[in-house]
Parts: C-alpha cells; sequence; structure tokens
C-alpha cells in the first residue's frame, strides 16, 4: 500500500512545486531534485515564501536519471518483523514439538502510565465511589451530565470549548459541593450492638439404672508361721533336687525324642499321600497281629466234630465288619470282587419305608476288618450293587430314590462317575437289582436295573452319560413295551428281583412284588416266555445255578425258598424256613449247595444233594429279637460267606467240611470233577422229582 | 560348743537357700502372678526392716496396675481368713521367715453397680 508522501503534502502546503507524487520522501534523491529545480525556477516571491535555500547533506548519495524514476514502493504491514518465526511448543496430545503459527506481533516501543484521570471519566467516578464519596442520585447526575458535556466537546471546534468548559466548570464545582455538603456518607458506630437470644427447649433428663453381678469370690484362710515356711522352703528344695535329678538321668534322651517328634509333624503338613501307602501297609500288619487267630482259623481251621456227625456242617464265625457311621443303616446288598477274592462291596440303606435316608458304600477287605477300604457316602439308601465281572473296579449302584450309579474305584473323589438323572429315564421307585451285562457291539459297558416302578432297563455307558433303554415294562397281565396312546394303562407289576441266564444270553427272570416270577426275554419286550406262580409275597431273590442251565432258586418274606426247573412251572423244591428270607445263594463251589438268610437271624444251608429236605445246617449268629438278616453271599473262591443284617454289621463265615462235601469217591476211581459233575449231580436229583410226575401225569 | 557351730552354719545355709520367693497359694493368671511376685520381691528387699513400709508400697503399686481394692499383709507369723474377688489372690514366702498375702477385695456395697445417666 502506497503511503501519502510527506513531502508532498509538504510541497502543496509551501510551494507550487508538484514534481514528484508518489516519490518516497525518504528518498534523498527525490529532495535533491526538488531542491534544484526550486533554485531553478525560483523567483521571488517564492523566496520569500521558502525563506530558505535548500540544503543538501553532505553524504549524499549522487543517482542517475534512472535510479531516481524508480519506483519504489514500500509496504506496511501489521506484521512484527522481529517476532519470532520458529516458536515450537509441546503439545502433550500428540508428545511431540509443534511450531506455533501465531505470535503475538504486537511491539511495544513505548509505555507511560498516566496518573491523572480525567474527573468526569468513568474511572473517576469509580474511584469516587470507592471512595465513599459519590451519592447514588449524584452520581446519576453527574454523569449524565458529563456524558452530554463529551457529547458536546467531541462535536464543537476548539471554538465553542471555552464556552462548554465554563458550563462544565459552573456546574462542577456545584455539584462537588453538593455532594461534599449534603451527602455525607454515613459512617456506622462500631460501638452499637443489639444482641438477641432464644431459649430452645431442654430435653428431659432420665436415669438408666441396671445392676451387674458382682465379681465372683472366694474365701482363702492359712496361718503363715516360722515352722510352716520353713516347711514349705524344705519341701521346696527337695522337689527341686529331684527334679534335677530326674532332668540329669532324662536329658540326653529328651533330645533324641525332641528331633524324632518334630520330624514327622513337619512331613505331616507337607503331604498326607506320601504316607498313605506306609500306614496302609501299617494297618494292615496291625490288623493282621490282632487278628492273628481269625486269620488261622480262615486258613486252617476244619471243624473236627464234623467227621463224626452224619450230615450236619457248623460255621465258623470269622470276621465282623462294621463300620461307625453306617451304624444305622442295615446292609442292602453284598458282593465279591471277582479279581481280588479278599473285597466285597457293601451297600447301606434302609429296607423300612418311614425311615429313609443316606445310605453308603463300603469295600471292605477280609486283610482289614477294622476299617473300609473305600467309602462312598450317598444321598440315597443303597439298594443293590454288582462289581463288574471284567472290569471289577467298575460298581453299579441302585439307590432307593430310583437313580442308577457307576463308580470307580479307580477315580479319586467320592462322587459316581455316571448318574441317572430325572432326565435320563431314572427309575421313579427304588432300584431293587443291577446287574452287569457283557459289553455291547460296540463295545461299551452296560447293565441292567429293575425297580418295582415296574421297568426293567438297560444303561449304557456311553463317554460320560449314562443311556438307557427299556427292556421291558412289567404288567399284572402281561408284559407291554409301549402301551397304545389312548388305551388304559396296564396296572403295573413291581419287579424286585432278577437274574440272568448263565449261558442263554437273552434269557432273564424278574421276580415281582405280587410273587410271580416271569421268564423274559431281552428280545421280546411285549410278553412273558414264561410265568410262574411263585410265591405269596414279594420275591426277594430269584437266581439262576451256577452249573445247571435249567435250575434257579426264589426265595420270598413267604417264608420259603424254592427251587424251580425253568421248563416246569411247579417249583421242584419247597423249603419253609419259619421265618421271612431275606436273600438266598448259591454256592459257587456245588450246584446243589445253597444258603439262605431269614429275618430271626438263621443261616440256613442246603446241600440237596446231602438231604433233600432239611437244611444241613441251621445257625443263630446274631441276636434272634434284635437283628434281622438281610443277604448273604459266597465268596467265589474261599468256603467262606458273607452275612449282612439291618444293624449295618456284615459277618463272615467259614463254612465246615461238611457243607462244602463232594461226592465220596468210589475206590479205585479217580474222582471226576468239573462243572459237567456238578450238572450231572443235580440232573440226578431233578430226574428223581420229574419221574413221580411224568407216572402221574 | 560343735553343735552351736553347725546351727550356725545350718542357719546360714538356710538363709541363702531360702530366700527365693515361694508362691504358696495363687489363683491369678500367669502374668499378673509374675508381675505380683516381682513386685512382693522389691518391696520386701526395699523395707527389709519395715513390713508396714512394704505392705503400703505393695498395696498402692498393686491398686495402680490392677485397679482397688488391694489388701496386704506381711509378717512373721499371722493367721488370716479373707474373702476375696476369684483370681485376685496370691500367698507367697519369702526370703525365709516372711508370708506375704496380697488380695483384691472391693468390699463396699455398691460394687458392682454402674449408673449411666443418659442426657
Amino acid at each position: 500500500m502506497p503511503v501519502p508522501n510527506n513531502n508532498a503534502a509538504f510541497a502543496r502546503k509551501g510551494s507550487n512545486v508538484q514534481k514528484v507524487p508518489g516519490a518516497k520522501s525518504t528518498k534523498a534523491a527525490t529532495k535533491k531534485k526538488d531542491e534544484e529545480e526550486a533554485v531553478e525556477t525560483g523567483t521571488g516571491w517564492e523566496e520569500w515564501s521558502q525563506g530558505k535555500a535548500l540544503v543538501r547533506p553532505p553524504d549524499q548519495m549522487e543517482l542517475t536519471e534512472a535510479e531516481l524514476k524508480e519506483e519504489n514502493t514500500r509496504i506496511l504491514t501489521a506484521n512484527n518483523p522481529h517476532a519470532p518465526q520458529n516458536i515450537v511448543r509441546y503439545s502433550f496430545k500428540e508428545r511431540s514439538y509443534k511450531p506455533i503459527n501465531i505470535v503475538d506481533q504486537m511491539a511495544v516501543h513505548f509505555v507511560l502510565e498516566g496518573s491523572l484521570v480525567h474527573q468526569d471519566s468513568e474511572e473517576a467516578r469509580k474511584l469516587g465511589v470507592k471512595e465513599g464519596l459519590a451519592q447514588e442520585i449524584a452520581t446519576v447526575d453527574a454523569t449524565a451530565e458529563s456524558e452530554e458535556e463529551k457529547a458536546e466537546t467531541s462535536v464543537n471546534p476548539a471554538v465553542d470549548g471555552g464556552d462548554v468548559e465554563e458550563a462544565g466548570d459552573e456546574d462542577r464545582p456545584d455539584s462537588a459541593a453538593s455532594r461534599i455538603n449534603k451527602k455525607e456518607p454515613k459512617v456506622t458506630n462500631q460501638f452499637n450492638f443489639s444482641d438477641r437470644a432464644s431459649q430452645t427447649l431442654n430435653n428431659p433428663m432420665r436415669d438408666r439404672i441396671c445392676q451387674t453381678e458382682p465379681p465372683p469370690r472366694s474365701s482363702f484362710s492359712a496361718t503363715a508361721n516360722q515352722w510352716e515356711i520353713y516347711d514349705a522352703y524344705v519341701q521346696e528344695l527337695q522337689k527341686q533336687e529331684k527334679n534335677k535329678e530326674k532332668q540329669k538321668g532324662t536329658h540326653s534322651h529328651k533330645d533324641n525324642g525332641k528331633s524324632k517328634k518334630v520330624m514327622p509333624m513337619e512331613t505331616q503338613s507337607e503331604d498326607v499321600t506320601k504316607w498313605t501307602m506306609a500306614s496302609k501297609i501299617l494297618e494292615r500288619t496291625i490288623s493282621q497281629n490282632t487278628f492273628d487267630d481269625i486269620a488261622q482259623d480262615f486258613k486252617y481251621f476244619e471243624d473236627a466234630s464234623d467227621e463224626f456227625r452224619e450230615q450236619e456242617g457248623t460255621l465258623l464265625p470269622l470276621w465282623k465288619f462294621q463300620y461307625d457311621k453306617a451304624k444305622t443303616l442295615s446292609v442292602t446288598a453284598l458282593c465279591w470282587n471277582n479279581k481280588y477274592q479278599d473285597l466285597f462291596a457293601v451297600g447301606l440303606g434302609s429296607y423300612d419305608f418311614s425311615r429313609q435316608g443316606c445310605g453308603m458304600l463300603l469295600f471292605y477287605s477280609l486283610k482289614n476288618p477294622a476299617f473300609p477300604e473305600y467309602i462312598y457316602p450317598t444321598s440315597s439308601g443303597v439298594m443293590c450293587l454288582d462289581i463288574h465281572v471284567q472290569y471289577f473296579h467298575l460298581v453299579a449302584v441302585g439307590f432307593y430314590n430310583g437313580c442308577v450309579a457307576v463308580y470307580s474305584l479307580k477315580e479319586e473323589g467320592r462322587e459316581p462317575v455316571y448318574k441317572s438323572t430325572a432326565k435320563t429315564g431314572k427309575h421313579t421307585d427304588p432300584v431293587w437289582q443291577v446287574h452287569w451285562q457283557s459289553d455291547d457291539m460296540d463295545s461299551n459297558h452296560n447293565f441292567y436295573s429293575v425297580s418295582s416302578d415296574g421297568r426293567v432297563v438297560s444303561w449304557t455307558l456311553v463317554k460320560n452319560e449314562l443311556v438307557f433303554t427299556d427292556i421291558i415294562r412289567l404288567t399284572l397281565t402281561g408284559a407291554v413295551s409301549e402301551g397304545p396312546k389312548g388305551a388304559q394303562a396296564p396296572s403295573i407289576a413291581s419287579g424286585t428281583s432278577f437274574d440272568f441266564h448263565k449261558q442263554i444270553d437273552y434269557m432273564f427272570l424278574v421276580g415281582t412284588e405280587e410273587g410271580k416270577i416271569h421268564k423274559c426275554s431281552k428280545t421280546y419286550s411285549s410278553q412273558f416266555l414264561e410265568t410262574y406262580d411263585a410265591h405269596s409275597m414279594a420275591v426277594d431273590t430269584v437266581k439262576w445255578n451256577y452249573f445247571h442251565p435249567k435250575v434257579f432258586v426264589s426265595c420270598s418274606s413267604d417264608w420259603t425258598v424254592k427251587i424251580w426247573d425253568h421248563t416246569i412251572n411247579t417249583p421242584m423244591f419247597v423249603f419253609d424256613l419259619q421265618a421271612a428270607v431275606g436273600d438266598v445263594a448259591w454256592s459257587p463251589y456245588s450246584s446243589t449247595v445253597f444258603a439262605a438268610v431269614t429275618t430271626d437271624g438263621t443261616v440256613h444251608v442246603f446241600d440237596l444233594n446231602v438231604n433233600k429236605y432239611e437244611a444241613i445246617c441251621q445257625q443263630l449268629v446274631v441276636d434272634k429279637k434284635k437283628t434281622k438278616l438281610t443277604h448273604v453271599e459266597f465268596n467265589p473262591i474261599h468256603p467262606v460267606i458273607i452275612v449282612g443284617d439291618d444293624r449295618g454289621y456284615v459277618t463272615s463265615f467259614k463254612l465246615s467240611p461238611n457243607l462244602r462235601k463232594k461226592p465220596k469217591a468210589k475206590k479205585g476211581h479217580e474222582l471226576p470233577k468239573g462243572p459237567e459233575v456238578e450238572v450231572a449231580k443235580m440232573e440226578k436229583l431233578l430226574s428223581l422229582l420229574r419221574e413221580p410226575d411224568q407216572n402221574s401225569g | 560348743m560343735a553343735g552351736t557351730g553347725e546351727g550356725k552354719k545350718e542357719e546360714a545355709d538356710y538363709k541363702r537357700l531360702h530366700s527365693f520367693p515361694l508362691i504358696r497359694h495363687t489363683d491369678m493368671p500367669e502374668e499378673m502372678r509374675v508381675e505380683t511376685m516381682e513386685l512382693c520381691v522389691t518391696a520386701c528387699e526395699k523395707y527389709a526392716t519395715n513390713n508396714e513400709s512394704a505392705a503400703k508400697m505393695i498395696k498402692e503399686s498393686m491398686d495402680k496396675k490392677f485397679g482397688s481394692s488391694w489388701h496386704v499383709v506381711i509378717g512373721e507369723g499371722f493367721g488370716f481368713e479373707v474373702t476375696h474377688e476369684v483370681k485376685n489372690l496370691l500367698y507367697m514366702f519369702f526370703g525365709g521367715s516372711l508370708a506375704v498375702c496380697v488380695w483384691k477385695c472391693s468390699y463396699h456395697p455398691d460394687a458392682g453397680y454402674t449408673c449411666v445417666s443418659a442426657g
């Protein structure tokens, strides 16, 4: 932007030389030219008016015409040339130094603070107010006036100034005087106070008193005199001496004892599991020592009196197994382990409908009758169990609440590895018997269960769940697997026991609460192969003979044990035991021997080969009035039976020689052995019975 | 003559041996018992010739430490029957010839009577 030239303005005013409009006054060259021309064209009046000759500074530059004509423009900008261009500031947001574009362009060359304030200005008025000189009304007036004046002064040039000032002067002293005189500020009296007080409601006082028990006291009396004091000291000294002697004597021992004592304390806290094996061995050793006589009996004792008796045998009580926490429960199931013949499982629950609670699954070994090997507490009473024949760590358990579960002895913890739930087809009534089957085609383990809800269910262990299949539904009229919809549901027969044929895979027997035994097939779910009108009360147990494929035994609370040929509708043998029969079991060593237990606490052992009509051993093994026997089981190898009762005890008995007598060998003949002999033995008996039937028929 | 010499020796022996504090009866808790016993020993050693001062010192210290009101009897021969607050009695022998009985019994009709005023 070209700036108006000072010199040019000057020239216009002062002279008529108007040669270089727009040229820079600051340039010495223009000045010089002006001067030259002025000299050349100088006239009288001009000279007068100017009154001065142009003086050229000695160091003025000599410029050519071209240079003089050159137009130099100068631009004034608002920028401060001294303002720094390269200010950077650290930005925390971006974590880097950022150049700052906006720089303060103002440069202050000179500052002088004034100490005077115009009387009418706003600032002055404020000062006045501060000093307490101004009163409200006056100030308003004054300001109004002063504003008017201001307006006038700005409009009128200096000519009217005096006049206005006069008026202003007139006014001002007036107003100032009035301010000072009339409206003197009122100063508060600092010594003038007034008090105010009020009375609030006083809360009424109340006394609370309570009496505590006085501290307990007692009386003490003694007499202090010199001889008593002397005696006491002498006694004390003697005692101290004795202690010293003792300490000397035991000092060496004590050190050893201490180190010994400390050691196990430390290790115990570390890890108890390290010690389990060792402690178990120790426990076994101790129990072996404690029950040494029983162990000797178990191995070697044979009742010598048997030789002098004709047929009768005896039972020799061996170990008694009992677990404190299972005292209130009754033994509901027994099962030997096929692999470890000293190990057996005990199911504990209750047969009493009104006293159902928790149950327990225990594993005892004959080697340690003092304490169970395994303990599995259960929430519902155990009603039955079965140990798998090949996978002897697997135990199937049926509960009173209708659940079935599989425990594995290999698993840590006390929970079953498989358990049926309400979703997966659990029984709605107590499960009375479970039985492992051989693995199915996919080599999954599976077992069957029977319950009083009338279902026989097959359970398959698939990965981590139990898959169920209903095999048969028991009815009073006949077996119906799936009743047609809408049809009247047939009344249900409650299964209480079952057993699978040892050789024929599909055939099994089911005993019911109504006293009937049904021969069923796994493949025919719609009907029974046969129905035996066996008992007048619930069938407690039904079991196939180990040797003879046709024979099975059943027992019931109607006091009877019956032996059947499954091809014949009527029992082959009937034995009345004069008490409800809890359980019956075939012996694993003879086809004709079986044992039954009754609620009057008696064990009955029969050998049909010896006596077809009476038991060869009837022995009361527990208190007749208090205890009922519930179950019996033969050891698969040893001549030992275990008997469970309703007080949670399991007792083992050794069978005397008469009870496991083999048929007498004829002289010169080698005694034949093997299952064929046993089958033949049974067959012989049966044929004796069949013949009269056939004869009569 | 020899007998008396022996007797003197025995007496010295007895004095030496029987100088330790011997607690005859107490029902105090362990900590309190030890503290009280030490206090009695200190007091009796300090005022070996003036049992009254010793008793006064023991009583005042016990009052300060365990609250009022303690009673102390010190003497070479006396009989007593006292009622004391349970766990607050110590009867001991000291120095071979002194018996000290310390017990607490705030025998005041208002004992155990607390008054609380609520405003």
